[in-house]
């Protein structure tokens, strides 16, 4: 195996570390320091993808994250695969597996290359313009062809097997950027050691394009060695935290930045016990941006070639990795930094020959440096097309005469080209703090105008070019001052949006935006078909688009378009800057929240218990509840009937822990309930219970319950399970904001007692023989009433309560006890079969006796009155939240949803909850709803199924026939009493 | 995400708060003397201005205590926050807040 690219000395690989990587099963040696795309390039590989549209042949453009082309599939063993990976920022080991993507067969044989031939069918809009008929083949036909059309590589199916971290940090200047002007603010911003200054790089080490400078030097000395001293500098310091392979990808409102820091990406083997990528979240005081630029691609027909690249890309490679890109190069530009890299390229034994659009009075130094260097130069050349399918082989330039004419044609042959449009700032972090941008005429660049967070821009990011006034300008914007000698950078270009070609030249697809296949012709294509906002051109081309966002071709879309327009490009304007910056794996965005710590899971003391005797769980908010208790292969239905049934006649146990529960203490106690529910409460004796409503102020039901009082001063008030958060905040809200002058104080103690609910016939047989200090009996202690004492010789406060229509009690006990009280009541219920019971059951049982579930009959838009219980509200109270709003004209007018019961003509049928209700099923479409099932079960203990309704002016329908749809067509039900059983309640006193 | 000042805890992150929408909307001490529209005046309307806006915030998961913000919506800077039942500090501009 022979690396022929590698040059034989340079460079910052590691030689004492050689490697092989594979790209498509093929080794590919290489060194420790390669980037997937040097190792390719070092053995003469260009060509290593196929286009997003067109298939057409890509290979490695640029070295950085804004590659648009050379996306290859990484596979780094142990299930760690990944596609769409940028081969330029992939960092080589020993072992890495890399595959082209977005062909088939092969790589060199690609049976989608028809789409290039098919060219003048696949113009921008084509989705739009071409399937939109029949509609009905939209969801069979179209789009299962365009998905898997669409997209370069596949998916993974493995679980991913690594862990990710995340945290918070927070520093008084954040530094993104690493090149020469992050550095010097680093420097400067970390000399007050009670600063903190995080500096941050997307690459493996700090140092940005110096990295591959090899000429210049700063104060005397190479630029490495002055990055290096800087470095050390900066590591010394402990208040500064150096984040290499981290990408600043996102910036938020107030100085919230979030960095994706890689870990493990580059090892072969991931250390144990380290994540694979650690999501930051950094709070700043300032903000300095040091993102760099990046370099344009010429637009010219077929500039899309492998080999044909970016110039600083060459100068990179060259001088960074010691890979020689070609042996014969022909660099196109319209400015002066492509000399640097013919001259950087020449002296590393290429042939080079510099084709320049700008005349030879327009060009500087760097002229008579790269003749002097021997390099060959065309100016007053322009680019008009090139050759080669699968590698360039050749560019044809032509001169152009006095008047801008194009003359005769002739191709320059190489196997490697340049190509260099002038430089554009990485404004995307700055565009997304909401700075507004700037457009610099003699920069030809938006630049960051003013300022919106405590951010400021150094260096190339704002168009400083000049290395020694970028390290200026990056001290100056940290607060300091830092003048350095530093060799001179030839900076400045000509503009060209388009490179000049003959007219009437065949149709040719000269590439904008090569990550969206997005042509000149595509832009001018949108224009013509009347678009002229920026952001229509972009959605309509999809150029800028996607995870590139533009990097390479923002500037010479908006030049193009401007061009289209005969408008200037301030007027044109920019698109909107997304985040992320590059692409961020959601690995990094899920962090350690999945699997069980997704969702945090709430259970009950009596839990482990449920999972003992089989119970089935049902989620109800963050809570896991039983649902139901199968007897061997019972059904849900068979164990819900077996459940229902045993509560009517005997006993049940149910766990109702998870109600919400909260103590209302104080002087004022009594008089803030009496505002916060619906019902009275200042004359509620000592040891009573009452069921309360409570509204929000619109009127609307927002939760009910059991509310018992204990002291003078202190209430037990019980809420929905679901609502328990909600209602303390409604309670702390008036409490704090209305009414600061109660002395009351709220605490939760939901988490702080176990509920046990026992029901039925036996409930106070049950109980009995664990009591001593309660009396029992119905006279002593009738419902609706609540005793303390102790149960097992557990301190309980016990209320005599039902949600079922029996006789019942809950019993309170602190929540340790919890599991054992359960123990000892269900033991002493042996004797009555008593039966643990679910959800399922719970809900079967309440609805049999016409119980409301605020949030199941109720939806946010229900008054009392329209749920029949207009009683609960005090009518002598002088207010209460929500009482004004009941006389609102729409709440007393007739025509409201009021809750009634259904019986189906079919008494098996079991109603849709949310099922529709007409009056008329015969009425022509769309027809008339009166009203929704919000309930529906089969009841054992009645023999049929029963159902739960609200229906506009339902108390005035009592027996009248109602139609409900149902998945087989309309389904019968009389309207009847929402009580289906014991409506004179005298099971509760049994 | 904001950084918002708790005037009992300190600047703490957005997630930790709830908004409670406009501030300095008093409860009618006696409704039920409300006619129809001013009820739902009180009730529904809200002033949504392009500038300074005082907000009610909850630090509900830190002291749950309610205070008020003074925030410009167009930068979403908070330009100060308050005890609940303090008087709206006299920024009316963002201006003025410097």
């Amino acid at each position: 195996m022979t690396t022929a690219f590698r040059l034989p000395k340079g460079g910052r690989i590691d030689r004492t570390k050689p490697i092989v990587v594979r790209f498509n099963g093929r080794e590919v040696p290489a060194f420790q320091g390669d980037t997937a795309a040097s190792a390719l390039l070092a053995n003469g590989i260009h060509f290593v993808g196929r286009s997003f549209k067109y298939h057409r042949p890509r290979g490695i453009m640029s070295h950085g994250s804004e590659e648009p082309n050379a996306l290859l599939d990484v596979d780094r063993g142990g299930n760690r695969r990944e596609p769409n990976n940028r081969a330029t920022v992939v960092e080589a080991f020993d072992g890495l597996a890399l595959k082209s993507q977005n062909h088939w067969p092969s790589l060199t044989f690609d049976v989608g290359e028809i789409n290039d031939r098919l060219g003048a069918i696949f113009v921008a809009g084509f989705y739009y313009k071409t399937f939109m008929w029949p509609p009905k083949f939209w969801t069979s036909v179209y789009e299962p062809i365009i998905r898997r059309a669409a997209g370069l590589g596949q998916a993974p199916t493995a679980p991913d097997p690594d862990r990710y971290a995340q945290r918070h940090a927070h520093a008084e200047v954040l530094v993104v950027g690493a090149g020469p002007a992050g550095i010097a603010a680093a420097l400067v911003a970390s000399e007050d050691p009670n600063k903190r200054v995080i500096l941050c790089d997307e690459q493996a080490e700090p140092g940005g394009a110096l990295l591959h400078d090899v000429t210049s030097e700063i104060d005397g000395v190479p630029t490495s060695a002055w990055v290096k001293a800087a470095i050390e500098t900066l590591d010394a310091r402990e208040n500064v935290t150096i984040l290499p392979r981290t990408t600043a990808f996102g910036y938020f409102n107030h100085n919230h930045v979030a960095l994706a820091e890689r870990i493990t990406d580059h090892l072969r083997v991931p250390l144990t016990g380290l994540p694979r990528e650690r999501l930051w979240q950094v709070r700043a005081g300032r903000v300095i941006l040091a993102t760099g630029a990046h370099e344009r691609p010429l637009v010219f027909a077929d500039n899309d070639r492998p080999g044909i690249m970016l110039a600083e890309s060459l100068r990179c490679f060259v001088n960074r990795y010691a890979v020689l890109p070609g042996r014969q190069i022909v660099i196109a530009t319209t400015g002066a930094s492509a000399y640097r890299a013919a001259i950087d390229l020449k002296a590393a034994g290429a042939s080079v020959t510099v084709v320049d659009l700008r005349l030879e009075g327009d060009c500087g130094t760097e002229l008579v440096a790269a003749v002097h260097a021997g390099v060959e130069v065309l100016t007053n050349h322009t680019v008009i097309g090139s050759h080669g399918r699968q590698r360039v082989t050749g560019l044809i330039v032509a001169k152009l005469d006095g008047n801008g004419a194009v003359g005769a044609p002739r191709v320059l042959a190489c196997d490697c080209a340049g190509m260099s449009g002038g430089w554009t700032p990485a404004v995307h972090l700055f565009s997304q703090s909401r700075g507004k941008l700037r457009f610099d005429s003699g920069l030809d660049a938006f630049v960051p105008g003013a300022s919106v967070q405590a951010e400021t821009s150094a260096g190339s990011c704002r168009g400083v070019y000049d290395l020694a006034a970028t390290i200026a300008d990056g001290a100056k914007a940290a607060g300091g001052s830092r003048a350095v000698a530093a060799s001179p950078t030839y900076t400045s270009f000509q503009p060209a949006r388009i490179m000049p070609a003959p007219p009437g030249q065949k149709p040719v697809k000269a590439f904008v935006d090569f990550q969206n296949d997005v042509t000149a012709k595509d832009i001018k294509l949108a224009v013509a078909e009347g678009f002229t906002s920026i952001e229509h051109v972009k959605r309509y081309t999809t150029t800028g688009m996607a995870t590139d966002q533009g990097k390479t071709s923002n500037m010479n879309a908006l030049g193009l378009l401007a061009g289209q327009l005969a408008t200037e490009i301030p007027a044109v304007g920019t698109t909107t800057f997304r985040l992320p910056y590059t692409p961020v794996t959601f690995g990094t965005f899920a962090g350690p929240n999945r699997g069980d710590l997704f969702d945090p899971a709430r259970v009950t003391p009596i839990h482990d218990w449920a999972v003992a005797n089989g119970a089935k769980f049902e989620d109800v908010g963050l809570w896991k509840r039983a649902w139901y208790f199968p007897a061997r292969d019972e059904t849900m239905h068979q164990a819900v009937a077996r459940e229902t049934k045993a509560v009517r006649t005997s006993a049940g146990i149910f766990d109702a822990s998870t109600l919400g529960k909260i103590e209302v203490t104080g002087a004022d106690a009594a008089e803030f309930m009496n505002r916060i529910y619906t019902n009275a409460w200042t004359k509620l004796e000592v040891g009573r219970c009452r069921y309360g409503l409570m509204l929000k102020e619109d009127g609307y039901v927002f939760d009910d319950g059991v509310a018992a009082r204990l002291s003078p001063t202190l209430f037990h008030v019980t809420t929905t399970t679901g609502g328990a958060p909600r209602v303390l905040a409604h309670m702390e809200d008036f409490l704090q904001t209305e009414w600061p002058d109660l002395k009351v104080f709220l605490t939760s103690i939901t988490e702080q007692w176990a509920v046990i609910a026992v029901q039925g016939r036996r409930a106070r047989e049950m109980i009995a023989p664990l009591i001593e200090d309660i009396a029992l009996d119905d006279a002593a202690f009738p419902h609706m009433a609540v005793r303390t004492g102790h149960i097992a010789g557990v301190p309980c406060r016990l209320f005599r309560v039902s949600f079922t229509g029996e006789l019942g009690f809950e019993i309170n006990v602190p929540a340790d006890y919890g599991q054992a009280v359960w123990e000892a009541v269900y033991e002493s219920g042996r004797r009555f079969d008593v039966t643990p019971y679910g959800t399922e059951a719970m809900h079967v049982l309440r609805a049999e006796k016409g119980y409301i579930i605020v949030g199941q009959e109720t939806d946010g838009t229900v008054t009392p009155d329209d749920l029949g219980l207009s009683g609960l509200v005090g009518k002598a109270k002088r207010d209460f939240v929500g009482k004004r709003s009941l006389v609102r004209p729409d709440v007393v007018a007739t025509g409201r949803k009021q809750l009634v019961g259904l019986r189906t003509g079919d008494l098996s049928l079991i109603l849709d909850e949310g099922a529709q209700i007409v009056a008329d099923p015969n009425q022509t479409v769309p027809m008339k709803m009166i009203g929704h099932v919000t309930s529906s079960y089969m009841s054992a203990n009645i023999g049929r199924s029963i159902a739960l309704a609200l229906v506009v002016d339902g108390r005035r329908r009592m027996n009248e026939r109602l139609h409900v749809t149902t998945p087989n067509g309309f389904a019968q039900a009389t309207v009847v009493e929402p009580v289906f059983l014991d409506p004179e309640g005298v099971r509760l006193h049994a | 995400m904001l950084l918002i000042e708790c005037p009992h805890c300190g600047p703490r992150a957005e997630i930790e708060f709830r908004c409670g929408g406009e501030a300095h909307i008093a409860r009618p001490a006696d409704p039920s003397a409300l006619d129809d529209n001013a009820w739902a005046e009180f009730l529904f309307y809200r002033s949504s201005p392009k500038g300074v806006h005082a907000e009610r915030w909850n630090h509900a998961h830190g002291c749950q205590r309610w205070f008020n913000a003074l925030r410009d919506t167009m930068s979403d800077r908070i330009l100060a926050t308050y005890p609940a039942g303090a008087a709206r500090p006299n920024i009316t501009t963002i201006e003025a807040a410097r």
